[in-house]
């Protein structure tokens, strides 16, 4: 019952006030204990967790108003009761300003007493069913450390529980910030393989020679700068789960090079004649649209058909606009840890801001609006300005002669990128620069391939 | 403790005999134990608080406390209206587990009618002498609202209760005082 589980701390500095209150409570099943001074009663508080306290407002040394503030800091969610013989407006308005749950003037009516407990411990009953009846919805909302109750990801959760007992390639596709590598670690994590390795490759992030070695490894002296031989990311994950990020980037060579390893379960290394057997499970992921790229050659189809086994395409942020409020608690929740912050939520009119933005960098630039947030908030609520959301694209366009160099450079990039649809290779190729350049350029200027279209002409 | 109950009257009126044989046949019928209705004159004259114009109930209980016979509860019931320092007033007051209860019948003739020694009158003051003895007999009080052991913080509560025992709180009690229904 929940009288048993409410915890009463009393703390008046007269003893027959605090044994004549505590032992009238008492009789309702309240477990209670006593204070004298404010200084042991947030001892007790520092020790253990209480409903209630029934605090007295004039104290020697620290006063009730004192109490209350230290004793909300130490538990938040403590239902903090000021009694006073002396009863002002002033104080009472400073009470309750500073979160008391309710003011009483001695001496008080049983009746309202009575009232007050039932009121405090049914309202503290609900919160605790709210709590827990939220835990157990967000485990329904999970999929590992995916979170989501749209039904188009819950689609996706239950594909990925098959294809995860599978052996089979997964094909994970969806823009960027979606999350593909994190169903690929879920998929990991509920399949047989679990106990093995789980390696992760961006292959976008590295040059042709780079990726080569970094995937197949290589032996000593095969290359400048090969002083060992060493093993490449396919022999790391034997026996796991090989993730390759961002696979509708890499060159035709190396798309010939995976064809080969996922047809043979064999390889060689950099420089190496013998063949290495691998026992690997691949999910690939990309942004692009790789069933398009197979069919206009810039993808080798007979790759593309050995990649799309079980493809799974997760939803953009955008199309599910009703997990945004259960990602920004689970956020919060998470960045609080991180950040060693204390904020609680987001105001009304901040979740209205967030719901109507578009999310062109998805689930991951949510996580980035709320750190901002969390940074520039001042208090334990982040407010619409603390976001720092635009209102939206810019309207007028600033004449070029007044633009800097580094400016210019941005809205080319991002022009000749929108242009080639968001390949790097063919982006880097037009620019005449090398794919490591460009990425630096694109992470420089903040540029993400997904919205290189919403960015073009800004 | 044994099965001894001192009924005393502890009012600033004369005893009214019938009141308390009536108070006294109740408690044999709730608790299974014998009374012993206490005459002796003696009165806590320092739990007046001439502030409040109104008796310390705790003050009370400690002078009982300091009277009564070793190994017995007394429960006083009392015509002057009593007061705990937190609270504008209080029916009764009781040790919880402990020796001595006091109940006062000041408040609870309001709304009873010119015939203040009537039936409804007594059977408030019966429930609220169980009730106070209830709690000496360690039993807290009860969610049921006409269970004898439900908190009453007016007079429609008390009222609405009857005069005696839910069978959760006279299984309570049985458990807690096996000895006491051993005498039956």
């Amino acid at each position: 019952m929940s009288k048993e589980r409410t915890r009463v701390l009393v703390v008046d500095d007269e003893e027959i006030v605090r044994d004549s209150l505590s032992g009238w409570l008492a009789k309702d099943g309240y477990t209670l204990d006593t204070a004298h001074d404010g200084p042991t009663a947030l001892a007790k508080i520092r020790q253990e967790r209480w409903s209630i306290l029934l605090v007295d407002l004039k104290m020697p040394g620290m006063d009730g108003l004192q109490v209350l503030d230290t004793a909300k800091t130490i538990q938040p969610d403590l239902a903090v009761v000021i009694m006073t013989a002396y009863a002002t407006v002033e104080t009472a308005v400073e009470a309750m300003k500073s979160g008391a749950y309710d003011y009483l003037v001695k001496p008080f009516d049983p009746e309202e007493l009575s009232l007050m407990m039932v009121k405090i411990v049914a309202q503290q009953q609900l919160v605790r069913e709210n709590v827990l009846l939220r835990k157990v919805l967000k485990r329904e909302y999970h999929f590992r450390d995916m979170i989501s109750k749209s039904p188009g990801m819950q689609r996706v959760f239950d594909l990925a529980r098959s294809a995860a007992r599978s052996q089979s390639t997964v094909l994970v596709l969806g823009e960027s910030g979606t999350g593909k590598e994190l169903l690929a670690r879920a998929i990991h994590a509920e399949s047989p393989r679990q106990a093995e390795p789980f390696v992760a490759v961006s292959c976008a992030a590295l040059t042709e020679t780079l990726l080569e070695s970094e995937l197949f490894g290589h032996e000593k002296g095969s290359f400048t700068g090969a002083v060992t031989r060493r093993k490449g990311k396919f022999e790391s994950a034997h026996g796991g789960t090989l993730f390759l990020d961002e696979i509708g980037d890499i060159s035709s060579k190396l798309q010939l090079d995976l064809l080969r390893v996922l047809e043979d379960r064999k390889f060689f290394r950099v420089g190496g004649s013998e063949t290495v057997d691998v026992d690997v499970r691949i999910v690939a992921a990309t942004n692009r649209d790789l069933r398009q790229a197979a069919s206009d050659g810039s993808f080798r189809d007979d790759l593309y058909y050995r990649l799309n086994v079980i493809p799974i395409t997760l939803p953009p942020l955008r199309d599910r606009l009703e997990d945004i409020p259960l990602l920004v608690e689970h956020f919060l929740e998470h960045l609080n840890l991180e950040m060693s912050r204390r904020v609680d939520e987001v105001s009304a009119d901040a979740l209205a801001a967030l719901m109507r933005y578009n999310w062109p960098g998805n689930v991951r630039e949510l996580r980035n609006v709320l750190e901002r947030g969390m940074v520039v908030a001042s208090g334990s609520l982040i407010m619409p300005e603390d976001l720092g959301l635009d209102a939206g694209p810019p309207r007028h366009q600033q004449s070029d002669v007044t633009l800097s160099l580094d400016e210019v450079e941005r809205r080319h990039i991002t022009a000749v990128l929108q242009h080639v649809g968001g390949n790097v290779t063919h982006a880097a190729r037009t620019l005449d620069i090398d794919r490591v350049t460009l990425y630096n350029k694109i992470r420089k200027y903040g540029l993400r391939r997904g919205e290189a279209a919403n960015l073009a002409g800004t | 403790m044994s099965s001894h109950v001192h009924l005393w009257w502890l009012g600033a009126d004369a005893p009214d005999s019938r009141l308390l044989d009536t108070v006294g046949g109740a408690i044999r019928m709730a608790f299974h134990v014998t009374v012993r209705i206490e005459r002796r004159p003696d009165r806590p004259t320092q739990a007046f608080d001439p502030k409040r114009g109104q008796h310390s109930s705790t003050q009370i209980l400690k002078w009982l406390v300091a009277r009564a016979p070793a190994g017995t509860r007394t429960l006083a019931v009392t015509d002057v209206d009593l007061f705990i320092p937190v609270l504008t007033f209080v029916y009764g007051e009781a040790q919880l587990g402990g020796a001595a209860a006091v109940v006062s019948t000041a408040r609870l003739a309001l709304g009873a009618g010119p015939d203040v020694a009537g039936a409804l009158f007594d059977s408030r003051v019966i429930k609220e002498s169980l009730h106070e003895l209830g709690h000496t007999f360690g039993l807290l009080h009860c969610d049921t609202r006409d269970c004898v052991m439900a908190r009453s913080v007016n007079l429609v509560e008390v009222d609405a209760k009857r005069a005696t025992l839910c069978a959760d709180c006279d299984a309570r009690y049985r458990a807690l005082h096996p000895k006491e229904l051993h005498h039956e």
